[in-house]
């Protein structure tokens, strides 16, 4: 534990007030357990996601901007992102400001036009809920307040795109022992080990889903979808534990797709990793929202004496 | 010359899907020819994509594989590409892992798994041929960007 990270701006984004709330819940629920506080933005703005990204990305830099803005005019040098899409945007905004003049200029003019101050790259520092919990608690910290241990558990770690990609918008990634890896992602390993976890081998661990193209290329999404579930259950998990609210619901819907297009059935559980910790702390299955997953995983959590 | 060099997805799907279903002893019998053959069909792969965009692939290899350059060549002008980065470096590690150590007691295990990563990116990158775009929405999406805002030298594909 080293102290970093006690209270931290939080951003929950448009997914986790939506079909991703059961992460919300479960990353407010475990925060509380551990201690930790957070302060959600007041009148945040969406970072600009995939759409604004797409037809004008310098829009999407200060949509972004905005927010980092509202994480410092609170007092905050640190906002937590938990969806993998908003966490991105918001480095990739830091990134923008801090190298490309145009996006400054654009930044800053319509900052003046919304009449708040414009926020200058190196302010504030944009976290993981990964980040958050392996900074603020580690391991060591977890294992001593596991009160459920997720001992037998076996689960696959999937981290999907957009955590590590591209390189460059995480510069603290790739930094050697300790520090996050963009190849091999570890740190949602780590903490579910350390909540008692056996944690598989998964070669597919940041392999695409196919998440954004669900509406227009529905069956290529479900096809990835099912590799990826049935990869996982190769590898012998039990689970797949999620951190990207959009992963974690095309997960969810392919997989209940893949059998009724495909005719191929899988069953291993998806579940947030946050409401797996929640769970091995002690909290009830409802408190971390497992009731609101689509998929229903409470047969196998009753056998395993979770939530 | 196209057509000599391409593979047909549906050949490298079939073939993919044989090792996964295969029973452990054709796996175990065949291990390291069956684990040059899911590289050779990762390369295949992306021999199809660069056809298509009328780009010679490389010969050329990096850390010693073929198919860790080809996907680099498949990432310049469309950085989506990353989103198969780390799948063609688990197909390479699954192919050294058996060439290691071929009698290993998990082989045909390692190599269905390895046969599991090939399909994703035979699904990945077939389905970025069938649906110009796929990918190129979420985790690198830098396309337009990319035209506003030249790369930094620095930056890494």
């Amino acid at each position: 534990m080293s102290g970093k990270y006690q209270k931290v701006a939080y951003y929950p984004g448009c997914a986790l007030e939506g079909t991703g709330h059961a992460y919300d819940r479960s990353t407010k629920e475990l925060g509380k357990a551990l201690g930790l506080e957070i302060a959600e933005l007041e009148n945040w703005n969406c970072c600009g996601a995939m759409e604004v990204k797409n037809i004008d990305p310098k829009l999407q830099t200060y949509l972004s901007a905005r927010n980092l803005s509202i994480a410092e005019n609170m007092g905050f040098d640190t906002v937590m992102a938990p969806c993998n899409g908003c966490y991105h945007n918001l480095k990739k905004a830091e990134y923008d400001l801090a190298k490309d003049a145009a996006s400054r200029e654009v930044t800053d003019r319509l900052s003046r036009k919304a009449g708040h101050k414009t926020y200058e790259a190196g302010t504030v520092t944009t976290i993981h809920a990964l980040d958050w919990i392996k900074e603020a608690i580690g391991e060591d910290g977890l294992k001593a307040r596991v009160k459920n241990s997720l001992k037998g558990l076996k689960i696959a770690n999937y981290y999907g795109c957009m955590y590590t990609r591209p390189r460059h918008i995480f510069p603290e990634k790739d930094r050697g022992p300790g520090s996050e890896s963009t190849s091999k992602p570890h740190f949602m390993d780590d903490l579910l080990a350390a909540a008692g976890a056996e944690c598989v081998e998964y070669p597919l661990k940041t392999a695409c889903c196919g998440g954004a193209h669900t509406l227009s290329d529905c069956d290529t999404s479900t096809k990835l979808v099912l590799n990826l579930l049935t990869t996982a259950e190769a590898c012998g998990a039990d689970v797949i534990a999620t951190e990207c609210p959009t992963c974690h619901t095309g997960l969810e819907m392919h997989q209940v797709r893949a059998e009724k297009i495909f005719g191929k059935k899988t069953s291993v559980k998806i579940l947030y990793f946050t409401q797996l910790l929640g769970m091995a702390l002690g909290l009830s299955a409802r408190r971390v929202g497992v009731r609101e997953n689509l998929s229903d995983p409470s047969n196998l959590l009753r056998e395993r004496g979770l939530g | 010359m196209a057509n000599e060099l391409a593979v047909r997805f549906d050949d490298a799907a079939a073939r993919i899907d044989w090792m996964i279903e295969a029973p452990d002893q054709a796996l175990i019998a065949a291990a390291p020819g069956l684990a040059a053959e899911l590289l050779a069909i990762g390369e295949q792969i992306f021999e199809r994509w660069l056809l298509a965009h009328g780009t010679t692939p490389t010969a050329e290899s990096v850390e010693g594989f073929r198919i860790l350059a080809l996907h680099r060549q498949g990432a310049r002008g469309d950085p989506s590409f990353n989103a198969c980065r780390e799948s063609c470096r688990e197909l390479v590690y699954h192919h050294n892992l058996i060439r290691l150590d071929p009698t290993h007691s998990d082989v045909a295990r390692r190599l269905r798994l390895g046969a599991m990563v090939a399909r994703h990116l035979a699904l990945f990158i077939g389905g970025k041929l069938e649906v110009a775009g796929l990918g190129e929405f979420c985790c690198s999406s830098r396309p337009l960007r990319q035209r506003e805002a030249p790369l930094q030298a620095a930056d890494p594909v």
